[in-house]
């Protein structure tokens, strides 16, 4: 027999509830990952400044090297591992290609919780301030 | 070598994972099937480990006190120390659960003082690190649900922000992961230097330390120094909740294989072990009962009904033949009193 059948029951029904979150919880689950859109200008270059499966893995960290240099060390030329070079700027060099901040960092950002950036701090978000969005390349 | 064996054991359970991924291409065994098999044992085996213990019964009253005991009204009672009341548990079993009370209160005795005399002296660093690392090990587990909801609750960005509130470089370093790896490793050394605390540690104690540092340091890794496609690793968590599973298309690190697998060894592990005492600190009988035996008189469960003879029926059966005795009786034979009582 189950002493205290009352307390134990209701404790394991807590325990259950709270270990299998991710099975009941959220509506909007999906086992798909989430679809990022290309600009044309992106689709046309057809490589990042470095390769797709390091940039995936890797952006975060080679913007904060971008940062550190263009800002702390004026160093504005960054050469890739094929030996090309590129202007170091979040916005004249990443979001010349990638403008559609909407349709491409925040796809995954969103779907990764990753709500805490801090670049837009400084850098100015494309989505909300059009007016003073200073990419010369209108494809946004 | 009750260091060495679970040491060992936790290194040939990453080489397993590494081995088995890399190697033997199972990506799938150790992305789905364990993790689901660790899940259900998990559990399966904490529901049943908490029904074994509601089914013994609780003979005697047993809390351990160490306060005034409810008595008299002008006498003081300490009703968190020893509770008379539901009350009293609760908050003394809160007190425990979230504060761990009762290690607060722990001494180390020493004999190394001057005049070789035993010593025995308050000893909190193993609250505080016994606290540290159990609240960062809820706040890493609350942190892990962004992986495993969509949309993601809103008090998981608000836990990660204030996790990475110094903005130390990029992913922003968490302040529970150096919190969790120092208690840790605080846990390891106290069982290796401590003479007295060595002795009585036994491979069990240090396979979870091991096992737990061997998260933390795999989870460090992923997140700081060896990256992985985390989009892809959302995509693997998120088919496993939505009982779909499926391996996503894009490869991911074996050092991701790594951290899963541990965890699934600590999941399916969990309800064998020490680690128990998850469920255990709320079964415990010397915390949950209240100590008030003086008030209402516990019967113990296993107490079968006995056929008992009291002294009056004793009497009644006898009378004739003590009266003849010429022993003392409480009642007389066959007189008015008897009525009138």
């Amino acid at each position: 027999m189950l002493y205290d059948a009352g307390k134990i029951i209701a404790g394991l029904v807590i325990f259950a509830a709270f270990f299998t979150v991710p099975f009941w919880y959220g509506s909007d689950k999906t086992s798909e990952m989430p679809k990022l859109e290309l600009t044309a200008k992106a689709k046309q270059a057809g490589q990042c400044v470095e390769p797709k499966e390091q940039m995936r893995q890797n952006h975060m960290q080679l913007l904060d090297d971008w940062r550190d240099a263009a800002v702390r060390d004026g160093n504005r030329t960054y050469t890739n591992s094929a030996g090309k070079s590129y202007t170091v700027s979040l916005q004249n060099t990443c979001m010349d290609c990638h403008a559609n901040k909407d349709k491409f960092c925040d796809r995954c950002h969103g779907y990764m919780g990753v709500s805490e950036l801090y670049c837009w701090d400084c850098h100015l978000d494309p989505t909300k301030e059009k007016n003073l969005w200073a990419s010369t390349d209108g494809n946004s | 070598m009750n260091v060495m064996l679970p040491l060992f054991a936790v290194i040939a359970l990453v080489v397993l994972a590494i081995v088995g991924v890399k190697g033997a291409h199972l990506s799938g065994l150790f992305g789905i099937v364990i993790p689901y098999a660790a899940f259900v044992i998990f559990l399966g085996g904490m529901i049943a480990r908490v029904i074994g213990w509601a089914r013994s019964p609780v003979p005697f009253k047993i809390p351990s006190t160490c306060g005034q005991q409810k008595s008299l009204p002008w006498i003081k009672a300490d009703n968190l120390e020893t509770p008379h009341n539901t009350a009293g548990v609760i908050g003394r079993m809160a007190l425990e659960v979230f504060f761990f009370r009762s290690l607060f209160r722990n001494t180390q005795a020493d004999y190394s003082g001057g005049e070789q005399k035993l010593v025995y002296g308050s000893e909190k660093f193993l609250w505080l690190a016994g606290l540290a690392f159990h609240w960062t090990f809820l706040y890493i587990f609350l942190r892990h649900l962004r992986f495993f909801s969509e949309p993601i609750p809103f008090f998981v960005p608000f836990l990660e922000g204030l996790d990475g509130l110094l903005q130390i470089g990029v992913p922003r370093l968490f302040m529970t992961d150096l919190v969790i790896l120092a208690a840790v490793t605080f846990l390891v050394v106290r069982r290796l230097m401590l003479p007295q605390v060595r002795y009585i540690s036994l491979p069990a104690d240090f396979f979870p330390l091991f096992l737990i540092l061997g998260i933390a340091i795999s989870g460090i890794l992923m997140r700081y120094f060896i990256k992985v496609d985390l989009v892809s690793v959302k995509a693997l968590t998120m088919s496993l909740v939505t009982l779909s599973p499926r391996m996503p298309e894009g490869p991911i690190g074996a050092v991701f294989y790594v951290h899963l697998f541990l965890i699934c060894v600590l999941f399916a592990y969990f309800p064998f072990s020490k680690l128990v005492h998850m469920g255990g600190v709320f079964l415990s009988p010397t915390r949950n009962q209240t100590n008030n035996s003086r008030e209402v008189r516990h019967v113990n469960p296993w107490n079968y009904p006995v056929k008992y003879h009291t002294y009056e029926e004793y009497e009644d059966e006898f009378r004739e033949a003590m009266i003849g005795a010429g022993l003392p009786v409480e009642k007389q034979a066959a007189t008015p009193s008897e009525t009138a009582e």
